[in-house]
C-alpha cells in the first residue's frame, strides 16, 4: 500500500513538472507560403530547432501566396498577425516589422550578409532596424524549351540578344513545331518591368517621386500589345483575366507548349520536379533593351512582427534559421538563389539538383549583380506594387481590345496617383 | 402489483417531462412579471429581443460601420485611425462625364462593373425565368421517370458556386473537354475566356446551369397549385393547350413568377463567386461585376482602399434595398 502511494505521488509530482516544463514553452506562431518545396525544408529545420530549444514551440500556419498578399495585411492592421511571417511584398508590410537589432546577438553578421536586402524591408526613412532576412532571392528571367529549338532546327539567339530577336527566333520555333505559345510572360507587373526599364523605363523621377510612363515603358508596353496582335504572345494570360490578377504560364510551359516562358528562378524548383526527362529547359540570361539587359530582383523575406509578445523567442527563432549552416541548407534543398551575400560569395552546391536545375540556378545567380539600379530601387520602394498592379491591369485592358494604350498611360499614371494619395492620407 | 404497458409508457413520458416542466415554470414565473409590467400587446417585443439582438449583432452592426467606413479615408484599418472625408469617395465613385461611358468616369473599373452586372443580371433573369418555366412545366407532365429528372435539375443548386465555376472552366478552356470536342468534330478551337462576348455568355450559362434548379422548384410549386378541375373544363371546351397555358397557367402562375424574377434578380445583381472563379473579371474587365471590384477594391491591392470599397458597397446596397422591397410588394400581392 505505501509503495503504491510512493508510485502515486511520484507519478503525480512528475506530471506537474512536466505541465509546468509545458507552461514554460513560449509559443511563436510563423505564416509560411511556398512556392515549391520550402515548407516541407523549413518544417525539418524547426523540428531540429525545438529539439535545440525545449523551452520554444513554433507554430507553422503553411498558408497560400494568396493568404500572404490579401489577408495577411488585414491581420497585421488588426494586430491579430502572427510573429512571424514570410512575405513578399516586403514594402507593404514594412510598418508592421519587428527591428530584431536588440534582441540579436549579433546584429553585425546580419548587417554583413543581408545588408542590401534589408533595405527592402524597412519603413521610409528608417536606415538601421533589422527586421528579418531573405528566404529566398529571385531574378525574373526566361526560361526556353531548348528541346523546340533543336526540333525547330532553329539556333537560340546568344547573350545580350535583344528581346526583338528572341521574339522572331521564338516564332518561327513555335510555327514549326506547332507550339501554341512562341512567347508566355507571366501576368505580373513585376515580370513586365524587368522587360521595361531594358526598354529605358526610368520609373522614377530627378526627385525619386514615381513617374512610370515615360518613352522606356511606352515602348516595352507597345511590344508587349503588339505581341500579343502578331501571335508571339496568346492573350490566354494577359487578355483573360481583369485587373491585377496574376497568370502563370507554369503548366503551359511543363506541357512544352511554350518556347520561351518569361518568369523567374522560384520556379526552378518546381521545373525541376515535374518536367524531369520529357525535355531540355535551360534558363537564359534576360534579353536586352536598348537600356540594359535587366531582370527584376525580388524574393521571399522571412519578417519579424512587431505585435509579438515574445520578441526574445521570435529572435531566437530567427537566428538559428538565419544562421549560415541552417540558411545554407534551406537555399540547397528549395533550390533558391542565396539572399545571404557570404553564402553567395562561397557559392552553394545544391545537391539535390538536376544538372538542368543546377545550369539555371547559374545562369540567374550570374545575373544579380548585372541588375539595373533601377530596377533594385524599384523593388525597394515601399509603394512598387501599386505601380505594379496599375500597369498590369491597363495594359491588359488594352491587350484584351477594351481601351487603347494611350488611354492605359493615362490611367496608369492616374492610378498610381490616386493610390499613394489615398495611403498618405492621415 | 403488476402495472400495463400503457401505464409503464405514462411513467417514463412523465420522468421525461418533469425536468422541462420545472424550466417552464421557471421561465413563467419571470415572463408573468413582465407580462404584468408591460401589458400583453407589448410581450411580442420580448420574444423577438433575442432574434433582434442576433441579428443586430451581425446584420446592423457590420451594416453601421460599412456606412462609417464610407466616409473615410486613407489605409488604417480601424476607423478611429482614418480621416473623416465626408462625401468624397462617393463623389469619387460618381465622378463621370458619362455614366452610360465607363471611360469617362474616374473610377472607371466600377462603372464597368455596374455595367456589366446590369448586363449579366438582364440576360440571367430573362433566360433563367425561360428555362426556368419550360423545366416546371415539363417536369409537371406525366412523364416516365419524373422524380429522377426533378432531382437532376435540383442537384446543381446543392453544389458549391467554385466546384461549378472550376468544373465549366475545366471543360471551357483551351485545352477542355468541350475544345476537345470541337476539334475532334474537325471544327477549330474556340479561346472562350478571350472573347467578350464568349466569356459573358458562359458567365450567363454557368449561372443558370447552377441555379435554374432553384426557381425552376418555385414555378413547380405553382403549377401544381392550379386546380385540375380549370384545365378538364378548358378541355371540355376544346381549348387548344397553347390557349389553356395562356388563359390559365400563365395567369395563375404570375404570382410565382414575380418571386422568381425579382429572386433572381437579387442573385444576379450579387454575382461574385461562380463568375470570379470562372474568368476573372475578364477579358479586360467584360465579366468583372460590382461585387468582384468591390472585394478587388478592398483586399487585392496594395493599398487597401477599404473607404472606397464601403462606398460601392453602399449603393449595391441600396439597390439591393429596392429590389428586396420590390420583392416584398410582390409577395404581398401574391399573398392577397
Amino acid at each position: 500500500m505505501t509503495r503504491t502511494r510512493w508510485i502515486s505521488a511520484l507519478a503525480l509530482t512528475g506530471s506537474l513538472l512536466a505541465g509546468g516544463i509545458a507552461q514554460a514553452q513560449t509559443t511563436v506562431r510563423m505564416t509560411w507560403y511556398s512556392d515549391g518545396n520550402e515548407g516541407e525544408v523549413v518544417t525539418d529545420l524547426l523540428k531540429r530547432f525545438e529539439a535545440q530549444n525545449k523551452d520554444i514551440k513554433v507554430v507553422l500556419d503553411q498558408v497560400p501566396y494568396k493568404a500572404i498578399t490579401e489577408n495577411l495585411p488585414v491581420q497585421l492592421a488588426s494586430g491579430q498577425g502572427p510573429d512571424i511571417a514570410r512575405v513578399v511584398d516586403l514594402g507593404g508590410v514594412a510598418r508592421y516589422a519587428l527591428d530584431l537589432r536588440p534582441y540579436l546577438k549579433d546584429a553585425g553578421y546580419w548587417d554583413k550578409n543581408f545588408g542590401p536586402f534589408l533595405e527592402w524591408m524597412r519603413p521610409q526613412g528608417d536606415t538601421t532596424s533589422i527586421p528579418g532576412f531573405m528566404t529566398q532571392l529571385t531574378v525574373t528571367g526566361p526560361f526556353v524549351n531548348k528541346t523546340l529549338f533543336e526540333q525547330a532546327g532553329i539556333a537560340m539567339p546568344g547573350a545580350k540578344a535583344t528581346w526583338e530577336e528572341w521574339a522572331k527566333a521564338s516564332k518561327d520555333v513555335a510555327a514549326k513545331v506547332q507550339a501554341p505559345f512562341p512567347i508566355a510572360i507571366d501576368r505580373s507587373g513585376h515580370r513586365f518591368f524587368g522587360i521595361a526599364i531594358s526598354e529605358g523605363a526610368k520609373v522614377f523621377d530627378a526627385k525619386g517621386e514615381p513617374a512610370v510612363i515615360d518613352d522606356g515603358f511606352k515602348r516595352a508596353a507597345q511590344m508587349v500589345f503588339d505581341w500579343h496582335k502578331n501571335g508571339v504572345m496568346g492573350k490566354e494570360l494577359w487578355g483573360s483575366v481583369s485587373g491585377a490578377a496574376y497568370r502563370g504560364a507554369n503548366d503551359e510551359f511543363k506541357n512544352a507548349q511554350v518556347a520561351m516562358y518569361m518568369s523567374g528562378s522560384w520556379q526552378i524548383a518546381q521545373f525541376d520536379k515535374t518536367i524531369g526527362n520529357a525535355f531540355d529547359w535551360v534558363a537564359v540570361p534576360m534579353p536586352c533593351g536598348p537600356a540594359a539587359c535587366t531582370g527584376m530582383p525580388g524574393g521571399a523575406g522571412l519578417v519579424a512582427i512587431k505585435t509579438t509578445k515574445n520578441p526574445e523567442a521570435v529572435a531566437k527563432v530567427m537566428e538559428y534559421l538565419a544562421s549560415e549552416p541552417v540558411l545554407s541548407e534551406l537555399y540547397s534543398r528549395s533550390l533558391a538563389v542565396p539572399g545571404h551575400l557570404g553564402i553567395a560569395a562561397k557559392g552553394l552546391d545544391y545537391k539535390d539538383a538536376s544538372p538542368l536545375a543546377k545550369a539555371s540556378l547559374k545562369v540567374f545567380s550570374d545575373q544579380v549583380a548585372g541588375l539595373s539600379p533601377i530596377a533594385y530601387k524599384l523593388q525597394g520602394y515601399v509603394n512598387n506594387r501599386i505601380i505594379f498592379n496599375a500597369a498590369i491591369s491597363r495594359v491588359g485592358q488594352a491587350i484584351s481590345g477594351e481601351t487603347t494604350l494611350d488611354e492605359a498611360y493615362k490611367r496608369i499614371a492616374s492610378d498610381v496617383e490616386q493610390q499613394i494619395a489615398e495611403r498618405n492620407k492621415k | 402489483m403488476a402495472t400495463s404497458p400503457s401505464t409503464e409508457r405514462r411513467t417514463a413520458a412523465g420522468l421525461l417531462w418533469t425536468p422541462f416542466a420545472a424550466l417552464i415554470k421557471l421561465i413563467d414565473l419571470p415572463m408573468r412579471a413582465v407580462q404584468r409590467l408591460i401589458g400583453e400587446r407589448r410581450m411580442a417585443y420580448v420574444f423577438l429581443l433575442p432574434n433582434l439582438l442576433f441579428f443586430s449583432l451581425f446584420v446592423f452592426v457590420p451594416l453601421i460601420v460599412n456606412v462609417v467606413f464610407s466616409v473615410t479615408g486613407g489605409a488604417a484599418l480601424f476607423p478611429s485611425e482614418r480621416p473623416f472625408v465626408g462625401t468624397g469617395q462617393y463623389a469619387y465613385l460618381f465622378d463621370c462625364g458619362s455614366f452610360l461611358d465607363p471611360n469617362s468616369c474616374r473610377e472607371d473599373h466600377f462603372w464597368r462593373g455596374v455595367a456589366n452586372t446590369a448586363r449579366f443580371t438582364l440576360f440571367q433573369v430573362v433566360a433563367m425565368v425561360l428555362f426556368s418555366l419550360v423545366t416546371a412545366v415539363v417536369l409537371n407532365m406525366r412523364i416516365k421517370a419524373r422524380g429522377f429528372f426533378r432531382a437532376v435539375y435540383f442537384f446543381p443548386v446543392l453544389l458549391s458556386p467554385v466546384v461549378v465555376a472550376l468544373t465549366w472552366k475545366w471543360i471551357l478552356q483551351r485545352d477542355g473537354l468541350l475544345n476537345a470536342g470541337i476539334t475532334a468534330l474537325g471544327g477549330e478551337r474556340i479561346l472562350f475566356f478571350v472573347d467578350p462576348s464568349w466569356a459573358m455568355f458562359w458567365a450567363v450559362f454557368v449561372s443558370i446551369w447552377a441555379h435554374m434548379g432553384f426557381y425552376t422548384l418555385i414555378l413547380l410549386a405553382g403549377l401544381q397549385a392550379i386546380p385540375a378541375d380549370l384545365y378538364e373544363a378548358a378541355e371540355m371546351d376544346a381549348t387548344p393547350r397553347w390557349r389553356a397555358f395562356w388563359c390559365i397557367t400563365l395567369p395563375l402562375l404570375w404570382p410565382n413568377m414575380v418571386v422568381v424574377i425579382v429572386l433572381a434578380l437579387i442573385k444576379g445583381v450579387q454575382t461574385f463567386d461562380e463568375v470570379f472563379v470562372l474568368t476573372g473579371g475578364g477579358p479586360g474587365t467584360a465579366t468583372l461585376m460590382v461585387v468582384q471590384y468591390i472585394y478587388e477594391t478592398a483586399f487585392s491591392n496594395q493599398v487597401q482602399n477599404f473607404g472606397l470599397a464601403a462606398a460601392a458597397s453602399v449603393v449595391l446596397g441600396v439597390v439591393l434595398f429596392t429590389l428586396t422591397l420590390a420583392q416584398l410588394a410582390a409577395s404581398r400581392r401574391k399573398d392577397a
